[in-house]
């Protein structure tokens, strides 16, 4: 048989949802025995093509070739077959079976129609011996940390005789002495003729592992390159892109007083990972603060303890100098906080009320919405009227459910709710996501305008291109650590790149 | 959009009608499948409902406690919560007002009204019990509240058995006729019928729960709390709060209905070996009604009519009365499947999605 070099190659794949491209005419190709790591930023399609290539969904356009042959990836049963495995972000483990009874399960060997345990419990140990990872067959995966938790997912995809393996960021969700301890396994897997493929956005890891990198942005094929003949500046780069910081029309920079103060603010989750970690922040009034960072290095944990939503272990935080440590969710809102979440569907609306009554979610409660028991339904109409029209919301009228509506028009319900509330401190957390360019101008407008009022404003996004436009101060956070500060107008891209991706400067 | 939502809505009305439609066709054929007329046999449902006018007084008799177990569970429904515990709100509503009916010598009226509240008070705590159990160690409503109908039940036993007995029968003894809340005068009149007070308590419990979810703003925020209760947080409301009062009011009607049975029906408690079933009436009923006002209010009717008419059918036509319990189940696995009533209609398939 002839060695095949190739083990999988994707050429122009395309993928469209809707009239949006997830992934535009990308090309890959990864060679036997190697690690190749896919780079880009939130949402620019890294999941949306391994999800292709696992069979999760089919492509508009392009081939797969898999060990040198066009096929079509029927789904992900298939996939298998070909010898491909995922190791999802999020494990889909049976958290009351044991180690081994997860790994076999819907492959079990048996002897008439019973589990052969016996044989099975010694098939896992030798998988886990060869490849060097360490785990006990024999305990509930409810009882083990969440690096092993992983080990258990790779060994499910070893079991299931995968050849390529495809790794959806997979040190999210670990310590870092575990990080150190995946990486070394990779190298393991490799050494025993294993390719695969690393989804990451984190630039000291593809460094370390890495035997080449594509970079994909905005679901376009960049260019793939050596590791070693690259460096972390140049994968910044690649990986953010050239950003046009748009100059928006904005008075001085002149902060006031400080309206927004966290001291030494520490979150540890229940696994013992350091979610937030020593965090120090400042905001004045007439600020923009941008917190950028890569999703889940502890953001929506510091806003979220910011209005009391969770509890931090220690730390302090005033606002307007006082500490907001006993208060309600709905004291500190009455102190001079809007808050517009990350998630508007989870946390900032009711999708299946209509937009007026959206707009009382915080305030139905006050004296001005209703009269100690009845809610005064004309006069919230008519101030729903009032705000769609101030805020540009499109829709039928303003009796119209939200959940049928544009995410740009949902989003502007949210701020029209929390910037009509008058705050002194504005928390904004990634305004402008899945949004069309009008939409984007509109709020970025909005936020201008508070700020050049004297609204103090925390700005928590992904995106490079907003932040460096609207900041007066950046903030790089990076595992749950403030890593340090830039001045939006004497930055550049592969500097906040490589902050982002824990490189400090 | 928001044409297809008004759609979607039509189509939820339409739905339980068309259900309520197939589940009587499909009764229909299965009488004449063992030989029985259905026509006869419908007639004689209705003969027995409005026949004369003690059967009209023993329908409504009928009919309110399965309005108001459907409003009980539809008020939790709106908060997210599923409570198929009426049924041990009853009894506790029942035992309570049991209690204070025998033991206390008040004034007649003053006598009923005492009781009366005690019972509800009681069935209302029942229901929190259920919401502490939910809030402070996440136990699912839904095995706490069945779990909770059985210890509501074996407390009844002991406390009847213990306190107010009636020696040589399997009941207690019978309350006061000061705690009575029967509505005698009304009563002679309808050639004996047993009505009560909740000819009047039940229609302001119905208007209550309109005004409720459609005027005040704390059905608004209950309702925010039911369809998404991470908004609810975010927005400053008190989850667990809403969860523990609306459990309050919940089984504060399913105590009512027991005080209905026990003060203005029966004037005494029986010792059963199972709770009425009533409070599962509700769930069907407050689903087949959508959880709205006047939808709960009609299969409250329905379903109540149904039943009490079963009995004519029986005479009638001599088609057994467990045929209307199937006709019941049908109506709601037709509602619980809506997709099976739109299949049956193709037209109200526009568009067929592509198969991918």
């Amino acid at each position: 048989m002839k060695r095949v070099e190739k083990v999988l190659e994707l050429k122009n794949i395309s993928k469209k949802f809707g009239e949006f491209y997830a992934n535009k005419n990308i090309n890959l190709e990864i060679g036997r025995g190697q690690i190749h790591a896919l780079l880009g930023e939130n949402g620019a399609g890294k999941s949306t093509l391994m999800s292709t290539v696992f069979g999760l969904h089919q492509p508009d356009g392009g081939e797969i070739y898999v060990y040198e042959r066009q096929i079509k990836i029927e789904n992900p049963n298939h996939a298998i077959k070909l010898g491909i495995g995922m190791v999802h972000q999020h494990f889909k483990l049976v958290e009351d079976f044991t180690v081994t009874e997860n790994i076999i399960l819907g492959m079990e060997p048996k002897i008439g129609h019973r589990i052969n345990m016996k044989s099975a419990t010694k098939e896992v140990k030798d998988l886990s011996e060869k490849y060097g990872l360490k785990v006990d067959p024999n305990s509930k995966v409810e009882n083990l940390a969440v690096g092993v938790q992983q080990k258990v997912e790779i060994l499910k995809a070893l079991y299931r005789g995968a050849n390529i393996l495809i790794f959806d960021e997979p040190t999210a969700v670990l310590t870092p002495d575990e990080i150190g301890e995946l990486l070394d396994i990779m190298k393991t897997l490799v050494a025993e003729g294993k390719s695969i493929v690393l989804i990451t956005h984190k630039l000291n890891e593809i460094m370390s592992v890495a035997d080449k990198c594509t970079v994909i942005r905005r679901g376009e094929y960049i260019k793939t390159v050596d590791i070693k003949d690259t460096d972390e500046n140049e994968l910044a780069q690649l990986m953010v892109g050239k950003t046009i910081s748009k100059q928006l029309d904005k008075n001085p920079f002149n902060p006031a007083d400080k309206i927004l103060e966290i001291n030494h603010l520490h979150l540890v989750s229940k696994s013992g990972r350091k979610i937030l970690d020593d965090v120090s922040l400042t905001v004045h009034g007439g600020e923009v603060l941008g917190i950028a960072g890569v999703d889940g290095n502890g953001q929506s944990e510091l806003v979220e303890s910011i209005v009391n939503m969770i509890e931090t272990n220690t730390g302090e935080i005033k606002i307007k100098g006082q500490s907001t440590k006993g208060k309600s969710i709905r004291d500190i809102f009455e102190s001079g906080v809007s808050y517009v979440p990350a998630d508007r569907h989870k946390h900032g609306l009711v999708l299946d009320k209509n937009i007026s009554e959206n707009l009382i979610l915080i305030e139905y409660y006050k004296k001005q919405y209703n009269d100690g028991l009845n809610l005064k339904k004309m006069l919230i109409r008519d101030e729903g009227k009032q705000k769609m029209q101030a805020f540009d919301i499109r829709a039928e009228s303003e009796a119209t459910i939200v959940r049928g509506m544009s995410g740009g028009n949902q989003q502007k319900v949210i701020l029209a709710r929390e910037i009509s509330r008058n705050p002194e401190l504005l928390i904004i957390v990634q305004p402008t996501r899945g949004l069309d360019i009008g939409a984007i101008n509109f709020i970025h407008n909005q936020i201008i305008r508070l700020r050049d009022q004297g609204v103090a404003i925390l700005l928590v996004s992904f995106e490079l291109e907003e932040l460096l436009s609207l900041s007066d101060r950046i903030n790089i956070i990076f595992d749950g650590k403030i890593i340090g500060q830039v001045d939006p107008n004497n930055t550049n891209d592969t500097e906040l790149g490589l902050m982002m991706a824990g490189k400090g400067v | 959009m928001n044409a297809v939502a008004k759609h979607m809505k039509n189509r939820n009305i339409l739905v339980p009608i068309l259900a309520t439609i197939i589940a009587l066709v499909f009764g229909a054929i299965i009488m004449l499948i063992a030989g029985y007329n259905p026509v006869i046999a419908y007639q004689s449902l209705l003969n027995k409902v409005f026949g004369s006018a003690y059967d009209i007084g023993e329908v409504i008799r009928a009919i309110i406690p399965l309005l108001l177990s459907g409003f009980a569970v539809a008020l939790a429904n709106k908060a997210g919560l599923l409570n198929i515990g009426v049924d041990g709100q009853i009894t506790i509503g029942a035992v309570a007002s049991l209690l204070v009916g025998t033991l206390v010598d008040f004034p007649p009226i003053i006598h009923g009204f005492t009781a009366l509240t005690v019972g509800v008070i009681a069935g209302g705590l029942w229901g929190v019990l259920i919401a502490y159990l939910k809030t402070r160690f996440t136990i699912n409503e839904v095995i706490s509240s069945i779990m909770l109908n059985y210890v509501a039940l074996y407390l009844s036993h002991m406390l009847i058995r213990g306190i107010v007995p009636q020696e040589g029968s399997q009941r207690s003894a019978l309350i006061q006729d000061s705690a009575s809340i029967s509505l005698n005068s009304l009563s002679e009149l309808l050639n004996g019928a047993r009505v009560h007070w909740g000819l009047f308590i039940t229609p302001l419990i119905i208007f209550g729960f309109y005004y409720f979810f459609n005027k005040t703003r704390y059905g608004y925020e209950t309702e925010v709390v039911g369809l998404n209760n991470h908004a609810a947080h975010y927005a400053g409301i008190k989850v667990n709060r809403i969860i523990t009062r609306t459990m309050f009011i919940s089984g504060a009607i399913g105590g009512l209905i027991g005080v209905f049975d026990t003060l203005g029906v029966y004037k005494y408690m029986a010792i059963s070996t199972s709770t009425s079933g009533v409070g599962f009436d509700g769930v069907a009923i407050a689903l087949l009604g959508g959880n709205t006002t006047i939808g709960t209010t009609l299969s409250g009717v329905l379903i109540g009519v149904l039943k009490y008419g079963s009995q004519g059918m029986q005479f009638g036509a001599g088609v057994p009365s467990e045929i209307i319990g199937m006709i019941i189940s049908l109506i709601i696995f037709f509602v619980a499947a809506p997709g099976l009533v739109k299949k049956l209609l193709p037209n109200m398939e526009h568009t067929k999605k592509e198969v991918q």
